[in-house]
């Protein structure tokens, strides 16, 4: 229960805050925390069942394997691993990451591959490289919820286009665009996670992503791809991406270890075509020079050694259990006129509630059940997603997963049944409220 | 002196706890106490009945923290800690209670209602929703009954919007009150000990006059300290937030929130134990009395072990 007092720094005196306060970036003003976010410091208790992270199951990773890696590095790359290595990254994972991505029928060519320190890097390089202040980016309705607070410390002017069970919308991406056109903006990309998109689980139909490479060659708009999860599935047959389609004239990769290795050795890449790449690998220089050499060391080898596959194989069986788990308990426990999707890989379920409910409030009261999940408003810009929450099924056993998911059904149901109840008076008999305008 | 600090705990209010719990730890040191740092956990009481430390620095905020649930165990124990005791703790976490109290000690603070989950479930408390509004007017404010921060607090403008906003307020306690929304100036006075620190004001920098969330945040609103007030608002502001101080039984420190309308200030309510981050409202107040971070922690610890 003890911990040892931390160091002693610099003091802050109440004085200091303006002052601080007239040096801050304007960006900043978009980067302010919130209430909500201290709310989720408490599932960093251990008693807390969350189903709010993204994490990949590394306990599945055999010891034995880090173990004869560490062996090797000992015995043969001490002083290589601790050392500085090209900004671009190891030639050893570049070529690694080329036939991963061959595994998923995209090929590439390992001299357009940057590696990036984790997928987020991506996403803050090409960013950065592309975006002015108000500069439009368009990205799916839902989106990943970390790219949100990257797409905005770079002033960005997000658009976010609805998805159904077949991923975005192409008539509203077509739409926004003509209007965006009459305004006489261009929007310069559009990020999106075509397989089992984080938050929504969807995954992009063939003919859209098919009409997205058109619609991204027509206009002359790039496209991120973000492909974390397309290894991970559990059924059904995989696509080709949207790199493959176009070939990379206008599409834009970005992949990662994390969700098939390691989240912790925090490699990712970016493949883009060569004039990109330089501006990138400048932005990378400035960044971080380069990306552990050790990690990429590790991670190289282990991936050229083959056994990745199986691994893959091993995280995928797992996931499509905890899936099937979380589906089963969402069917019991969740009140009646919840809707949920069946993910066909990834890591993550939608889920939305009868549209009285906010799942920020029911986060409140879901915590005081010691569960935990992120609510539907932190994958928009707007505050859509009021009644919609975001469930992870990847990082948590079996037995918590049906537990947690218990749990939030109950609060929810609690909280509907109390609404019905103050609105079945004669006085209140209405129609559900309209929330306020969360802006 | 040794001292252990407690921060963290289970409430909603568990990071800001964190935060206030380190820049304390770091005064703590500075002024060569010797520090030990716990968390809310099941041998808090062993650990402290065994160690025995010369006073507990109580760095927790919301519900078990600020609600007189550590505070009613280390009196049990016989430890001395910082800040209000265990009824002022009850008394001021409760902010129906709390103004129950303001009420009969004849201080302003604005009409309200409150109402339990339980009644509304069971007993049929929704058809008074209509008899509440003429109570307390539109606009009114729906809050949880418990909340230290602007969680859970909806401003509702019509009789329609009440189920909604008292589903946010009652996902946080299971008491919500619907109180009269009051225009003015928003005013905190902190006290320590028995005096009355400058007077800060909170100009919210968002237009929107119902956005509660940005209000206590760097950028969200600036911080005028000592407020400018006419002489006379001031002493008047000055003199209700004692008086609300005393009647809730406060001592050591705690936070009075005020809004200072055209006819006077009104008590909205006294967070027992306020954020002790440097961003915080009673550290900008003492220091603008001339008090540092440190002279106000060692003030605090004055006053606990007096």
């Amino acid at each position: 229960m003890a911990a040892s007092p931390p160091p002693r720094r610099q003091q802050t005196r109440a004085k200091d805050l303006e002052r601080y306060a007239s040096l801050f970036a304007k960006r900043t003003r978009v980067m302010r925390s919130s209430a909500m976010r201290d709310m989720m410091e408490i599932t960093a208790r251990p008693e807390v069942i969350s189903l709010a992270g993204g994490l990949p199951d590394t306990s599945t990773f055999p010891p034995e394997a880090f173990a004869a890696e560490m062996t090797r590095i000992e015995k043969t790359a001490v002083a290589e691993v601790l050392q500085y290595g090209p900004t671009e990254g190891s030639m050893l994972v570049r070529e690694q990451i080329v036939e991963v991505m061959a595994a998923e029928g995209t090929r590439v060519d390992a001299i357009d591959v940057t590696v990036t320190t984790g997928g987020q890097q991506g996403i803050d390089l090409i960013t950065k490289t592309l975006i002015d202040p108000g500069d439009v980016i368009i990205c799916d309705a839902p989106t990943y919820p970390g790219a949100i607070p990257t797409f905005c410390s770079y002033e960005a002017d997000v658009r976010q286009i609805e998805m159904d069970a077949d991923g975005m919308r192409m008539d509203l991406l077509e739409a926004t665009i003509d209007t965006l056109e009459a305004d006489g903006k261009r929007p310069k990309f559009i990020y999106s996670i075509p397989t089992f998109q984080n938050p929504g689980g969807v995954t992009l139909s063939l003919e859209r992503r098919r009409r997205l490479v058109e619609i991204a060659r027509e206009k002359e708009i790039l496209v991120v791809e973000d492909n974390p999860y397309g290894l991970l599935r559990f059924e059904g047959d995989p696509l080709p991406t949207l790199y493959s389609l176009d070939g990379g004239n206008y599409v834009v990769y970005l992949g990662t270890f994390s969700k098939i290795l390691s989240a912790g050795l925090r490699i990712g890449w970016l493949v883009t075509p060569t004039p990109i790449r330089e501006k990138v690998v400048l932005g990378k220089q400035a960044a971080d020079l380069c990306t552990s050499t050790l990690t990429q060391d590790f991670a190289g080898h282990f991936f050229q050694s083959g056994r990745w596959r199986e691994y893959v194989d091993e995280l995928t069986a797992i996931y499509r259990t905890r899936r099937d788990v979380m589906i089963n308990a969402m069917a019991e426990y969740f009140p009646h006129g919840a809707t949920w999707n069946k993910p066909q890989g990834g890591l993550f379920i939608w889920a939305t509630m009868p549209d009285v409910l906010s799942t920020e409030d029911l986060l409140a009261k879901a915590l005081s059940r010691n569960v935990a999940f992120v609510p539907g408003p932190n994958a928009y810009v707007d505050g859509r997603g009021a009644s919609s929450m975001r469930l992870n099924f990847s990082g948590v056993k079996e037995d918590e997963i049906i537990e947690g998911i218990r749990r939030i059904g109950q609060v929810a149901r609690e909280m509907l049944k109390l609404y019905e109840t103050m609105t079945s008076t004669d006085e209140m008999k209405l129609p559900p409220v309209e929330r306020e305008d969360p802006s | 002196m040794k001292v252990a600090l407690l921060q963290g705990g289970r409430s909603l209010e568990r990071g800001v706890s964190i935060r206030s719990g380190q820049r304390v730890t770091e005064a703590l040191l500075d002024l060569d106490h010797e520090v030990e740092v716990l968390d809310l956990g099941p041998d808090l009481v062993g650990h402290l009945d065994k160690h025995r430390p010369d006073v507990v620095f109580i760095a927790l905020h919301g519900t078990e923290g600020e609600d007189g649930t550590v505070q009613a165990l280390l009196e049990l124990l016989d430890i001395p800690f910082t800040g209000p005791g265990t009824a002022a703790c009850i008394r001021c976490m409760d902010k129906s209670l709390a103004k129950y109290t303001l009420r009969e000690h004849g201080l302003p603070t604005p009409d309200w209602v409150t109402y339990t989950e339980a009644a509304i479930r069971d007993f049929g408390a929704a058809t008074t929703f209509g008899s509440a509004v003429k109570r307390v007017g539109l606009p009114l404010v729906a809050k949880p009954a418990s909340q230290g921060s602007s969680l859970g607090v909806k401003v509702v403008t019509q009789l329609e919007q009440i189920p909604g906003a008292l589903i946010t307020a009652l996902s946080y306690d299971e008491r919500a009150m619907l109180e009269t929304w009051v225009g003015g100036r928003e005013l905190a006075v902190s006290v320590l000990g028995d005096e009355a620190l400058p007077v800060v004001e909170a100009i919210p920098t968002d237009s929107n006059t119902y956005d509660f969330s940005a209000r206590y945040e760097i950028g969200g609103a600036s911080f005028e300290c000592p407020a400018d007030l006419p002489d006379g608002d001031a002493a008047e502001v000055e003199r209700v937030a004692l008086a609300a101080y005393e009647a809730l039984g406060c001592s050591g420190f705690s936070r009075v929130d005020i809004i200072l309308a055209e006819d006077g200030p009104q008590v909205l309510e006294v967070n027992a134990i306020p954020g002790l981050t440097e961003t915080s409202l009673l550290p900008q107040a003492a220091e603008a009395a001339g008090l540092d971070f440190n002279a106000m922690v060692q003030r605090i610890l004055d006053l606990a072990t007096a």
